[in-house]
């Protein structure tokens, strides 16, 4: 028993109740603020307190079910830093939608925690626990805005899809029990090796990735994204865009570079196919939008594809690159998000076209845009382009050069609807004038963000380092 | 340390811009201009202490920057890049004067057009072409701003435009920059120099850098976005767009394109000669027939990158000093010509050049000025232009006889149209409707006079500069010699 393996999903658990049972005994705590500062201190201990914890594939809790290694604790330390930000986003936002703000961010903790096991666990159940953990919390953190109709149906639909998509993984992880009798990954992939090839292995390749594409949006599994995204408060979007697609993203990384492995010839092509036909969609739908939200998932869908490149070069530089690439994707992701934030506060809409004259209104947010798009456009100097540089020269370099060219060629597409949505925002005049109101916290999230996303590009020295250290200890 | 500075000088006067107020609109144009003075004094100084006998890279800077990439961040400078580099500093700090006048949103304004100067010294002096690449996107994004919010006319449209055909050009150079990379795992000039790629691949690579950097020159037919993008920009930004910008593509393809594979250049040199010809004079017809000031200057200046073309194809030593030369020569010219337009048009608030007539009574100086840009811009002796062309068509004939002389032709239509321009503008009937227009003031004097100086002076002694040039470009040519047998 090494508790110090368990110690942050401990900490983020108890800072989680604790935020609810203050909200129990003192009831002014659940209207106030207060518990939103706590929950960002707490976090922000965390954060700190995690670079001191040891990691190691020997770090290990319950029989090796659950692994502290180098690539888990990066996890943990992107998820609990998505999950500052958007505490740190809600302050403000919550306030016309809701008196009780002590218990969002309480929640905001258990999907920290259903993500943080996700990251650890080195077996299946724990895994599906972990992804359900995360997935209930969301549900009910996306119906928050309980007098907004897009709202609540975006939490039937995201209960129901996931329901559904949860029903499809466990199916699938029952045949991987049937067929080799064990659930933990090391166990799996060690029947697999012995060179016993069932053809339900395939059949439950086929279950997994279908339900783990859900969590990361992978066409055709999708559906779910724009609305979810468009209904669910700006701050739990930006959740659910950067903490629940890496979640799922470790998730895939551990079976399908782990417990698969020697299936690659199996699951590959299925990978291509989905690869292609989420940088086709993804980008494409991308074009048409005409709300914020519903464009930044598509966006989002559109970068899935770009990551599963790393997935497909499978190689440690893949990995790396994948791992810088979500670095990046969360910094651009939450400034873009914090900015349709503090439209939402000022406007009350998400519309682009509510984008129209920012320049004028609010040259600081401008800018934030600004670099958080260009960086998701993948333009250099800012983050996303080194990000891109890195999965596409992987995957030429493992031999996909066709599909390095689709996806460069995508990104040109992508180029073109982010700079449809800048061009909106510089220019025009909009019959308001008003200048914007932009609480501290809400600045603060978009100077760190766009701060940090000039940071990588610039000197992304550090970053991919780190990056192939994490790769190379997992591979 | 001095190329670290000269890109951190404008990143740091950005910075300072960034915190003054906005009302303070005197107190950050002095902050700009000297801060553009900095920088002009010291690639001044560059020049002097550079040692112009010595061959290669001098000023050397490294510092590792991607390690897992195993790419540094390597600065260094030889003459072409030095030419450039004072050529954008002349330029930068002509452009901070002319935009004195300006009085919307002006803070905004100094720190996206510093972002691009940082960006495009940058680019001068990268010595590793991913680090390049990202100047060169630094030097192209701010512009989409720039012309978006300070531009005229139809800038919305032309900002997109321009963005989006220079980022699709980027896109071929990554391309190639991709294939260099997985074929050698670096991307350090250096050493790049010193590494001999089989032909098929230099032609592959070269034909991908001619489109990525051929969109910035801009070579025919990529060069729709010069036009609008021009046109709508403000006028600082057209002199920096012309002088400067692109001369991104040319100095870029002369570096990477001729100096690492003179296989594949010299493969496609008779399809740069042809579009060179192209450029000269199908552009430089379209100039006749332009309505709008702006465009016919634009298209003129395109007209004039042909000449630069025809010297790349050429590839000799004479022909690439030529090339190098005009994109001197020619970028000092058209800040001038843009200069002068954005003077006029700020009295007259239109471009049309049939509205005018009769200008040069009431505004002499301004009619000087214009008519010797206009004869520099036909290459008149005594003029940096001369030099340049001279050494281009003396170059192209040992290679491309007929097409030089067919280029050559262009000079002639050059002179009708700027000729026809300074006719109807400045002479022809008196339009009482500008009786009363002023002159250009002692202070807007300034920079033209700091352009006039430097065109002139080039011109009647020219050897500083070429031999400066030369001092790059032979070492280019000795590798391509060398590569070719």
């Amino acid at each position: 028993m090494n508790i110090s393996v368990v110690s942050l999903e401990l900490a983020a658990l108890s800072i989680g109740f604790l935020i609810i049972i203050f909200g129990l005994i003192f009831p002014s705590f659940r209207s106030s603020k207060t518990g939103g500062y706590l929950a960002i201190i707490g976090l922000l201990s965390m954060l700190i307190g995690s670079f001191f914890l040891p990691a190691s594939n020997t770090q290990t809790f319950i029989n090796a079910f659950y692994v502290q290694d180098d690539l888990a604790l990066f996890f943990k330390q992107l998820f609990i830093l998505a999950a500052i930000f958007i505490n740190a986003m809600s302050l403000h936002y919550l306030k016309p939608y809701t008196k009780n703000k002590g218990d969002y961010f309480a929640l905001t903790f258990f999907a920290l925690t259903g993500m943080m096991v996700m990251a650890s666990a080195a077996e299946f159940i724990t895994l599906y626990i972990g992804l359900e953990l995360m997935t209930f919390t969301f549900v009910l953190l996306t119906a928050y805005k309980k007098q907004d109709l897009k709202s609540g149906e975006a939490g039937l639909k995201y209960i129901l899809l996931s329901a559904i998509s949860s029903g499809v993984l466990l199916y699938g992880l029952s045949l991987l029990y049937g067929l080799t009798g064990k659930l933990d990954f090391a166990g799996i992939s060690s029947v697999f090796s012995l060179g016993a090839t069932s053809p339900l292995v395939v059949w439950a390749i086929i279950m997994l990735l279908s339900g783990l594409g859900f969590k990361i949006a992978l066409v055709p599994f999708h559906m779910w994204t724009p609305d979810v995204y468009e209904g669910a408060p700006t701050p739990i979007t930006a959740f659910l865009a950067v903490g629940s697609k890496a979640a799922g993203f470790i998730a895939f990384i551990r079976v399908f570079f782990h417990v698969f492995s020697v299936y690659t010839s199996i699951f590959m092509p299925l990978l291509i196919t989905l690869t292609v036909l989420t940088l086709l969609i993804g980008n494409l739908i991308a074009l048409a939008q005409t709300h914020l939200k519903r464009f930044l998932a598509y966006s989002s869908i559109a970068h899935a594809g770009y990551i599963l490149l790393g997935v497909i070069a499978y190689s440690k530089l893949g990995l790396s690159a994948i791992l810088f690439y979500l670095m990046l994707y969360l910094f651009a992701n939450i400034g873009a998000f914090a900015g349709v934030t503090a439209l939402v506060i000022n406007t009350g809409h998400d519309r682009i076209a509510d984008l129209t004259g920012l320049w004028k209104r609010s040259p600081f947010l401008s800018v934030i845009f600004l670099i958080s798009l260009l960086s998701l456009a993948g333009i250099p100097p800012t983050a996303g382009f080194i990000g891109k540089f890195y999965l596409f020269t992987e995957a030429i370099h493992q031999g996909y050069l066709w599909l390095a060219a689709l996806a460069l060629g995508m990104s040109l597409v992508a180029i073109y609807y982010y700079l449809m949505v800048l061009r909106t925002l510089l220019s025009g005049t909009n019959e308001e004038t008003k200048s914007f109101i932009i609480p501290f916290s809400l600045r603060l999230v978009m100077i760190v963000s766009a701060g940090m996303t000039l940071v990588i590009g610039i000197w992304p020295g550090p970053f991919t380092d780190i990056a192939l250290r994490i790769a190379q200890s997992f591979l | 340390m001095h190329l670290f500075l000269l890109i951190l000088i404008p990143l740091i006067g950005a910075l300072f811009l960034i915190l003054i107020p906005e009302k303070h609109q005197s107190l950050i144009k002095w902050t700009s201009a000297f801060f553009g003075l900095f920088g002009l004094a010291l690639s001044i100084h560059i020049f002097f202490v550079f040692d112009k006998s010595a061959l290669g890279m001098q000023f050397v800077e490294s510092i590792p920057w991607i390690r897992s990439f195993g790419i540094n961040f390597r600065l260094g400078m030889d003459g072409l890049s030095l030419s450039m580099v004072l050529l954008t500093s002349i330029i930068w700090f002509t452009g901070i004067l002319v935009s004195w006048d300006l009085q919307e949103r002006v803070k905004e304004f100094f720190i996206y057009m510093f972002i691009l100067v940082a960006g495009v010294f940058g680019v001068f002096l990268s010595l590793d072409f991913l680090i390049m690449f990202v100047f060169l996107e630094i030097a192209v994004i701010p512009k989409f701003v720039l012309i978006h919010v300070w531009g005229s006319g139809k800038k919305e449209y032309s900002a997109i435009k321009y963005t989006l055909y220079l980022l699709t050009g980027s896109a071929f150079a990554l391309i190639a920059m991709m294939m260099i990379y997985l074929q050698t795992m670096t991307l350090d000039f250096t050493q790049l120099a010193t590494l001999t790629f089989s032909a098929p691949f230099q032609k592959i690579i070269f034909i991908l850098l001619l489109i990525g950097f051929g969109v910035i020159i801009p070579l025919w037919p990529l060069h729709r976005w010069t036009p609008d993008g021009h046109s709508s920009a403000p006028t600082a930004i057209s002199m920096l767009l012309a002088g400067v910008i692109m001369k991104l593509g040319g100095y870029a393809l002369i570096r990477i394109g001729i100096g690492l594979f003179p296989i594949g250049a010299a493969f496609w040199a008779p399809l740069i000669a042809v579009i060179a010809v192209v450029n000269c004079i199908y552009i430089a017809f379209v100039a006749m027939v332009q309505k709008d000031l702006k465009y016919v200057v634009a298209n003129s200046s395109i007209s004039h990158m042909g000449y630069v073309l025809m010297g790349l194809a050429a590839m000799n030593t004479v022909s690439l000093t030529g090339a190098a030369s005009q994109m001197f020569a020619h970028g000092i010219m058209a800040a001038l010509f843009f200069a002068l337009v954005g003077l006029i048009y700020q009295r007259t608030h239109t471009r049309m050049i049939a509205d005018f007539g009769g200008l040069a009574h009431q505004m002499p100086r301004a009619a000087t000025l214009f008519l010797m840009t206009g004869l520099a811009s036909l290459g008149l002796p005594g003029f940096y232009n001369f030099v340049s062309e001279f050494l281009i068509f003396v170059g192209a004939f040992k290679t491309f006889p007929v097409l030089a002389t067919m280029a050559i032709l262009a000079v002639v239509i050059t002179a009708i149209y700027v000729l026809r321009v300074v006719q109807q503008i400045f002479f022809g009937p008196r339009n009482p409707r500008w009786d009363n227009l002023k002159d250009i003031s002692n202070v807007e004097m300034i920079p033209l006079i700091i352009l006039v100086v430097v065109m002139l002076g080039f011109g009647i002694i020219p050897a500083p500069m070429t031999n400066l040039i030369d001092q790059g470009i032979d070492p280019i040519v000795q590798h391509e010699v060398k590569g070719s047998l």
